[in-house]
């Protein structure tokens, strides 16, 4: 899997957990929380996402790694392909 | 003791058969009840009084996902009694509001959920949402309405069984005499035809409505009733004190001039019909007025067959002598909306005070000459001369009475 397609379902996921945000202009380095209203119990339900969609688990000290799309990509890649 | 006069200036609901008060008053005088199957989870089809209000006219699809039925419900009755009080509320000092909204049960769905969710995971608690505590705490539908309004005046649920959506009002009024508050949003709420719990611990006991046609399901004082039609709904009132409610001008729907609540101290789920009527008693009593006053008592009666004859017996005992005081039921339309059914059935009445006309109780085919009080409104509205004063029943289980006394506000 490639870094553009673990950016695709983390925008997927947030699509589905804040439907009310446009997700189509989202800049991969910038902090998710500095372009949209996310909240901490959003990324709860990210990390909750990735565990029931995807078999993915994100230990609570690693939540900082989901701050970006970047960062989420550079985080999740090696577990989606391992 | 010289308490302050509560007045009500807003109402918001909704109800199976109208999400308005205009709209649920037309439907209750021209007979039209809205009940439904709905796929129960576990049971199959089942009766049910299902909501179709607006949900996104004040919540985002964000706050739909992360909050309750319960709340989204309260949310929209709240807002919509703010917008019928047409007071300025971007103005109002929020901390002067108070939320008191009465539940007959909070949880349940929530857990349920969670439960079936899980057991597709082999129940391993690590896909156990962390919404659970904050969707089930049971302030949870009053919390919504605070944090969709932005008000930080006090607020809480009230349970109370199926008494909870009088409770609420009477809570509103306690608190708006004692000058807690100057602002009230008070009454009832109901997600209930969201568990299977309800419905198949009713279907127990033996006490859930079944019929071919699920409008006719829910039939109070009729001699086939079977049971309760579980139902969604909410109803919440803007309340002030009548001097305030003056003062800006507002529209005075109606006075809340007496209440009693009081416990059976009998039994779990059977009602106790003496003491109902003594509720119904000091209810009337504390307004101050004579039990001949009363034009209209709007019962709680559900359409079970021992719960319908134990209200009648009640209000045969304390109003035999009381031959223009007339008699309805709202249940044949909308089922049992639990927690929301006092004050949704309140508003179904309160235009009565100015179109003096009893909406019907329907669904009577054969009535229960055990349930055949004089003065029962059966089929057909009645237009009577005057609707003056009502008074409002709400029981529930454990042996929970309530009884409201409402006013014709005249000027």
């Amino acid at each position: 899997m490639t870094e553009e397609q673990v950016k695709q379902i983390v925008i997927d996921i947030i699509n589905e957990i804040a439907p009310d945000e446009d997700t189509s202009n989202l800049k991969s380095e910038v902090n998710l929380r500095d372009q949209m209203d996310l909240d901490s119990m959003d990324f709860l339900d990210i990390v909750m996402e990735l565990r029931k969609q995807h078999g993915i688990e994100v230990p609570e000290e690693d939540y900082p790694k989901l701050a970006s799309l970047d960062s989420c990509a550079d985080y999740l890649t090696p577990k989606f392909n391992a | 003791m010289n308490r302050p006069r509560i007045v009500i200036t807003g109402v918001g609901l909704t109800s199976p058969n109208g999400n308005s008060i205009s709209e649920f008053r037309d439907n209750l005088l021209r007979g039209v009840a809205n009940i439904q199957e709905i796929d129960m989870r576990y049971m199959g089809k089942v009766p049910a009084g299902v909501c179709d209000f607006e949900a996104t006219k004040y919540q985002s699809r964000k706050e739909l996902r992360v909050g309750t039925r319960a709340g989204s419900i309260a949310i929209y009755c709240a807002s919509e009694a703010i917008a019928n009080s047409n007071i300025d509320f971007p103005k109002y000092d929020k901390d002067r509001i108070g939320v008191y909204i009465g539940t007959t049960e909070h949880g349940n769905v929530e857990t349920e959920n969670e439960i079936y969710n899980i057991s597709k995971f082999d129940y391993d608690t690590r896909y156990w949402t962390h919404h659970h505590n904050p969707r089930t705490v049971a302030n949870n539908p009053a919390g919504e309405v605070t944090i969709n309004l932005g008000i930080t005046g006090p607020h809480y649920t009230i349970g109370a069984a199926c008494a909870a959506g009088n409770a609420g009002l009477i809570q509103a009024v306690q608190m708006l005499q004692l000058k807690e508050v100057d602002f009230a949003l008070a009454g009832g709420v109901s997600e209930s035809i969201q568990t299977f719990g309800i419905f198949a611990g009713f279907k127990s006991q033996g006490a859930l409505a079944k019929h071919d046609d699920p409008n006719k399901a829910s039939r109070p004082f009729d001699i086939s009733r079977n049971g309760i039609v579980v139902s969604e709904g909410g109803c919440i009132y803007s309340l002030e004190r009548l001097d305030d409610a003056l003062e800006r001008g507002a529209t005075i729907i109606a006075e809340i001039i007496g209440y009693c609540m009081n416990s059976d101290a009998s039994d779990y789920v059977l009602p106790n019909p003496q003491r109902q009527a003594e509720c119904m008693q000091k209810a009337v009593q504390s307004s101050g007025l004579a039990l001949s006053d009363i034009d209209l008592i709007s019962t709680h009666a559900t359409s079970t067959p021992q719960g319908d004859i134990q209200e009648c017996k009640a209000i045969r005992e304390v109003f035999q002598n009381c031959p223009s005081t007339y008699i309805n039921n709202s249940k044949g339309f909308i089922g049992h909306a639990m927690g929301a059914a006092g004050a949704l059935e309140l508003a179904g009445n309160l235009p009565s005070f100015h179109d003096n006309t009893i909406h019907p109780t329907i669904n009577i085919e054969t009535l229960d000459e055990e349930c055949a009080l004089k003065n029962l409104v059966i089929n057909q509205p009645l237009k009577v001369d005057s609707v003056k004063f009502i008074l409002n029943n709400s029981f529930g289980m454990l042996g929970i009475n309530s009884a409201l006394v409402l006013k014709k506000y005249d000027e």
